[in-house]
């Protein structure tokens, strides 16, 4: 690395003011309001967690929670690929059916005398090949992603069915069962994968230039265009990431149980995935929004589901309650944002 | 102009934008029957005082418009309509989807009961278009005219709403010569039915052939009127511009006497249709500028060199060697950086720090193993641009859509300059920058001109083309029209530009 200071340093323009060594607190501070602002969801979560501990009493066990983490992964995985998608400003409602897809794959493929763990890596295949399609139709064909993921959710529902002659596959001897249903040093595999999926997306958003592409796409295609970064790349990056992830969100529930459904798999997954991104602060419209928040969204979600259900509402309820959970967190987040540079 | 009485008088018309004042005490006295040209360069304040008249924009309190000497309140379009005021945009304003009689009804359709009533809405319009002699029908789809035939559809418009008063923003900037001509016949016609008619125009020729009277501005004022036998372009020239140069303009490098060999060339580029065989040689060590009318194709062509737009024909080349520039990131690679001249929309990225611009163009360059971001780097590098280009800001995290404008050019400007560029081409580089941060600006053009970097400027700023640059090209309607400053051409002053980029003078090239 050469030094950077010689290309800027040597056209040093008149005495301009500029900032001092004394700002380094101020940095400090401003990192840490950036970081609040990611995590700006989590005192709902906690409320909600304290709110059910009060009424069932038995929210904060142990026991419980590790329920809640379990029923959290599979949207955490499907919530991070969504993460990648929205911050571009697109948005893939195929994850359900790709998920659903990769899932019969996994068992079809565990069904393989002796080589049953290949079903690991065919659904994962799978999944990438979908958001392949969907990333190079949105990239190359300039389609509008709404439409694209639109079709393939119902294509792929469709090809979902077809791969099990619109049968239940089955397979109780499952090689990968210890996915669904095991645990690595008492935590279960579903937990351990959703976390390593929500660092390992972290480190692409933050830590590499990719990251910092995607953050651009997102906030101004335009400037992303004329800056010379290459748009296509990124974008055919995001939707194989979200294929990706619904494929790996596949493996996670034929492992859960021994089975796939072509018809009932991941029906209406993309919604859960798509709120819990949404609840985790990111924009719509892209450029803006962290992973963290997107975990924190999923955990909502989650500890919304088992919660009601522990309180001892009625499943209609549930639904209503949670809908309005959504928009009223997202409302909260918004009003408290306006000052800021957010639009 | 004696006889009739003014059908509209505009007084103390002000007004004033965050951080600009873009009229100040404006009178402008327009009669029935008359062809009244609006001149005045760029940001002059024309088309503000329009959008004025037309209700697009409020006054400041303390002015007033009088319609047949008595005054009136025009807060809406509506308004505007209703006191028999229509404008016919730069931009034609028609929805392409529907009909002419649509169009030209829109807002006030003919109603049977609650249904609309299309026969009746044809017929009116039928005998409008017959007036104007076209040869399209009211029930053709918008889509399917041409932009003379669309024009005709809004001036259709102006006439069915039983307008008095018409507002032409430079009609005949995508119209053909012939087109030119018909349009002209139609607008003498209405002169002769007794229609008030504001005519803004960049080009010297059409206002002496229309015009019966001509009102300047200059930079939000008003200098004065000229009535038709007192028309002539010196005057003209010298009204729009009068300005004295500052000693703000600081331009330490000369190359008038040793202009270094050519670096940078451009043969023949056009995208065969705003941009139109364009060449240009830049020297070692000169600062080359653009200079042209709003619309001539100075972005444009900035655009096809840099490769944001598909070039049709033409051969760039950098110290002789022939460059293939494709996409922006060709054009990078080679050294070559673009200023856009919207920083706000093609340039930064507001949401994303001060750090995350400055470094967004050399983080490939920077980074590590499986292009993991280099943080050390990246701080050290904005650290370094916020001394070295005095940004004023709290920290490098800060977002950048929180900076003022002349804080977020230089972010811009330090990004291009990471990444060590052989020839900048800067598009407005001072738009909507203080006075300050302007003059700071300057200084860095200067110096990077004496390090050896090839600067082109394109600026609608005259004062600045002729303050900071050793040699100026003046393009008109997609072409390069003619040369100023350098050696066998006239000297660079705001009237030889003025008059090329007009068209007064076709210089010898």
């Amino acid at each position: 690395m050469t030094a950077p200071n010689e290309t800027s340093a040597s056209l040093q323009t008149s005495g301009a003011a500029a900032v001092d060594s004394g700002t380094q607190s101020l940095q400090r501070r401003l990192a840490w309001r950036s970081t609040l602002q990611a995590i700006g969801m989590l005192p709902v979560l906690i409320i909600l967690g304290i709110v059910f501990e009060l009424m069932s009493g038995r929210f904060l066990s142990f026991q419980n929670l590790s329920i809640v983490a379990q029923q959290a992964s599979i949207n955490t995985v499907l919530a991070a690929g969504m993460t990648f998608v929205i911050l571009t400003g697109g948005i893939d409602l195929s994850v359900g059916s790709i998920l659903a897809a990769a899932a019969m794959v996994a068992v079809l493929g565990s069904k393989i005398p002796d080589w049953g763990m290949l079903g690991i890596p065919a659904a994962l295949l799978m999944g990438l090949a979908l958001g392949f399609i969907n990333g190079a139709l949105i990239a190359f064909g300039r389609l509008p992603p709404f439409i694209v993921t639109l079709g393939s959710l119902t294509a792929v529902r469709g090809f979902a069915r077809l791969l099990g002659n619109d049968t239940t596959q089955f397979n109780p001897e499952l090689p990968f069962a210890f996915i669904g249903n095991g645990y690595l040093f008492g935590i279960p595999w579903l937990v351990v994968i959703a976390m390593v999926v929500v660092l390992v997306s972290w480190f692409i958003l933050r830590r590499t230039v990719l990251g910092v592409h995607i953050y651009a796409v997102g906030g101004n295609p335009d400037a992303a265009r004329l800056t010379g970064i290459k748009v296509w790349a990124v974008l055919l990056f995001v939707y194989c990431a979200s294929g990706l992830t619904s494929g790996l969100g596949g493996v996670m529930s034929a492992a859960r149980l021994y089975a796939a459904n072509g018809l009932q798999l991941g029906q209406s997954y993309e919604l859960d995935a798509i709120a819990a991104v949404i609840l985790g602060g990111t924009s719509f419209v892209g450029g803006i929004g962290s992973i963290w928040g997107t975990l924190i969204g999923a955990l909502i979600i989650a500890v919304l589901s088992n919660g009601l259900i522990l309180v001892g509402v009625s499943d209609i309820w549930q639904f209503i309650i949670k809908g309005l959970v959504i928009i009223g967190a997202v409302a909260l987040d918004r009003y408290r944002l306006k000052g800021s540079a957010r639009t | 102009m004696t006889g009739p009485s003014p059908i509209l008088e505009m007084s103390g018309i002000s007004k004033t934008f965050p951080g600009v004042r873009a009229l100040s005490d404006v009178s402008l006295t327009i009669y029935p029957g008359e062809i009244h040209a609006l001149m005045g360069e760029n940001g002059a304040g024309k088309s503000t005082l329009m959008k004025i008249l037309s209700g697009a924009y409020h006054a400041d309190s303390g002015g007033e418009i009088r319609i047949d000497g008595k005054p009136v309140i025009i807060n809406s379009p509506l308004a505007a309509l209703h006191h028999g005021i229509s404008t016919i945009y730069q931009e034609l304003s028609l929805a392409p989807n529907l009909s002419v009689a649509e169009n030209m009804l829109l807002g006030r359709e003919h109603r049977s009961g609650p249904m609309i009533d299309r026969g009746s809405m044809e017929n009116a319009c039928r005998t409008v278009l017959a007036k104007l002699g076209v040869t399209f029908g009211p029930s053709t789809k918008v889509s399917e005219l041409s932009m003379a035939e669309r024009q005709l559809v809004e001036i259709a418009r102006a006439l069915i709403a039983n307008a008095r008063i018409l507002i032409m923003d430079e009609p005949t900037t995508s119209l053909s010569s012939r087109e030119t001509e018909a349009l002209f016949a139609l607008v003498r016609q209405l002169r002769a039915d007794g229609m008030a008619i504001i005519y803004i125009s960049h080009r010297m020729a059409e206002v002496y052939e229309l015009a019966d009277r001509v009102s300047v501005l200059r930079d939000g004022t008003y200098v004065g009127t000229l009535e038709r036998d007192e028309i002539s372009a010196e005057r003209l020239v010298r009204m729009m511009v009068g300005r004295d140069l500052s000693s703000f303009y600081k331009k330490d490098h000369d190359a008038k006497g040793s202009r270094g060999p050519v670096i940078f060339s451009v043969r023949n580029v056009g995208d065969g249709q705003r941009v139109h065989e364009c060449s240009l040689d830049l020297h070692l060590g000169e600062t080359l500028g653009i200079a042209g009318l709003v619309g001539a194709g100075r972005t444009e062509l900035a655009r096809l060199i840099y490769g944001a737009d598909r070039r049709i024909s033409g051969e760039i080349s950098l110290q002789g060697k022939p460059l293939a520039i494709r996409r922006p990131e060709d054009a990078i690679e080679a050294g070559i950086v673009y200023l856009t001249e919207d920083r706000k929309h093609l340039g930064l990225f507001l949401d994303m720090t001060v750090r995350e611009n400055v470094n967004l163009n050399v983080l490939g360059r920077d980074s590590r193993v499986g292009k993991v971001l280099n943080l050390k780097t990246a701080r050290a590098r904005a650290a370094a641009a916020i001394k070295a280009l005095g940004i004023r800001v709290a920290g490098d995290i800060v977002p950048v859509g929180s900076l003022s404008g002349g804080n977020q050019q230089k972010v811009l400007l330090s990004r291009l300059l990471e990444t060590k560029p052989r020839v900048l081409i800067l598009d407005e580089p001072t738009r909507g920058v203080d006075i300050g941060a302007k003059s700071e600006i300057y200084r860095l053009i200067d110096k990077l001109v004496r390090r050896g970097v090839g600067v082109i400027v394109i600026s609608s700023e005259l004062p600045e083309i002729v303050g900071i640059c050793d040699r100026v090209l003046v393009m008109r309607e997609g072409r390069i029209a003619g040369e100023v400053g350098g050696a066998g051409h006239p000297p660079i002053t705001q009237e030889n530009i003025v008059a090329i980029a007009t068209g007064v003078k076709e210089a010898a090239a």
